[in-house]
């Protein structure tokens, strides 16, 4: 294991999740809902009337947060090197494996392992597991 | 006690979580997919940095949290709805196998997803769209698994 020093931005990573933290606590604490993006989008599949607003109001803040960001400062990089059909074909595993999972990194990464939540902590463990495994066989064994 | 978060004090909250949210993942780097996809590649050049988000977020998420358990409303007066299913199924673990693959294909998760549609990426724009027919695929095998009305 060789570490990118270079590339190591350890204090705004912190910073970034202690912010997400902070979210994640401002919505269990007053709207008293788990911040998880799988469970908020999965729940507009079977809607409830009074359920729709607050579930598009989070996504909303989430998109809005880069437009936010530049009224102050340039966004930092978005380095996206995957093919048009990969991103594709990635989306649909991701909706369909987190769908099943009930959470991502979100709901179980941060919300369940905060919760200590033994449901979560195993599935965090899988999907960096094979998030790991899957980077290793792109761009090791296949060279993508 | 109100079960549904539905008034403007619930909305401004929601919109509020997820605006903070998203900009914790544009400052931690997380909504750069490269970044995220570095962090994976541990036998690679490694960028461990997103470790220290998951470190920051959950140090904060264990107090918010343990304050929650403790409470059966919320500071708005809504119940706290926290997961009650301790079930360590195929469902689970699967699901979150495949979910690592997808997220290891493109290095992109659900909540950075809209960040960078909301940055007027093109691309994820497309990774967006897969995820949701992603999650309508889901609902459709969901629904000839179960007995209509179940």
């Amino acid at each position: 294991m060789l570490i990118d020093w270079n590339h190591f931005t350890p204090w705004t990573a912190l910073a970034g999740g202690v912010l997400i933290g902070t979210a994640s606590a401002i919505f269990v604490l007053f709207n008293g809902r788990i911040a998880g993006i799988t469970g908020i989008l999965g729940g507009l599949f079977k809607p409830r009337r009074r359920d729709i607003g607050w579930r598009l109001a989070f996504i909303t803040g989430l998109m809005i947060a880069p437009l936010a960001w530049l009224l102050f400062a340039p966004l930092p990089a978005i380095e996206i090197n995957a093919s048009n059909a990969l991103l594709a074909a990635a989306g649909l595993i991701v909706g369909i494996g987190t769908r099943y999972a009930s959470g991502c990194t979100s709901g179980h990464g941060v919300c369940g392992i905060s919760r200590l939540s033994p449901r979560s902590i195993i599935a965090t463990l899988a999907f960096m597991a094979t998030g790991v495994l899957t980077v290793y066989v792109a761009r090791h064994v296949l060279g993508v | 006690m109100k079960n549904h978060i539905s008034n403007t004090a619930a909305l401004s909250f929601s919109l509020l979580s997820g605006l903070i949210f998203g900009i914790g993942l544009i400052l931690a780097g997380m909504a750069n997919p490269a970044k995220v996809l570095a962090f994976l590649d541990v036998s690679g050049w490694w960028d461990p940095s997103l470790g220290l988000v998951m470190a920051g977020a959950i140090g904060i998420g264990l107090i918010a949290f343990a304050i929650a358990k403790r409470r059966r409303h919320s500071y708005l007066g809504f119940s706290i709805q926290l997961p009650t299913n301790r079930v360590i199924d195929k469902r689970l673990v699967l699901g979150s196998m495949a979910f690592g693959v997808g997220w290891g294909l493109a290095g992109i998760c659900p909540a950075p997803a809209f960040v960078l549609l909301g940055a007027g990426s093109g691309k994820g724009f497309i990774f967006v769209v897969a995820m949701v027919i992603g999650m309508g695929i889901y609902e459709l095998l969901e629904h000839h698994r179960k007995p209509a009305g179940k």
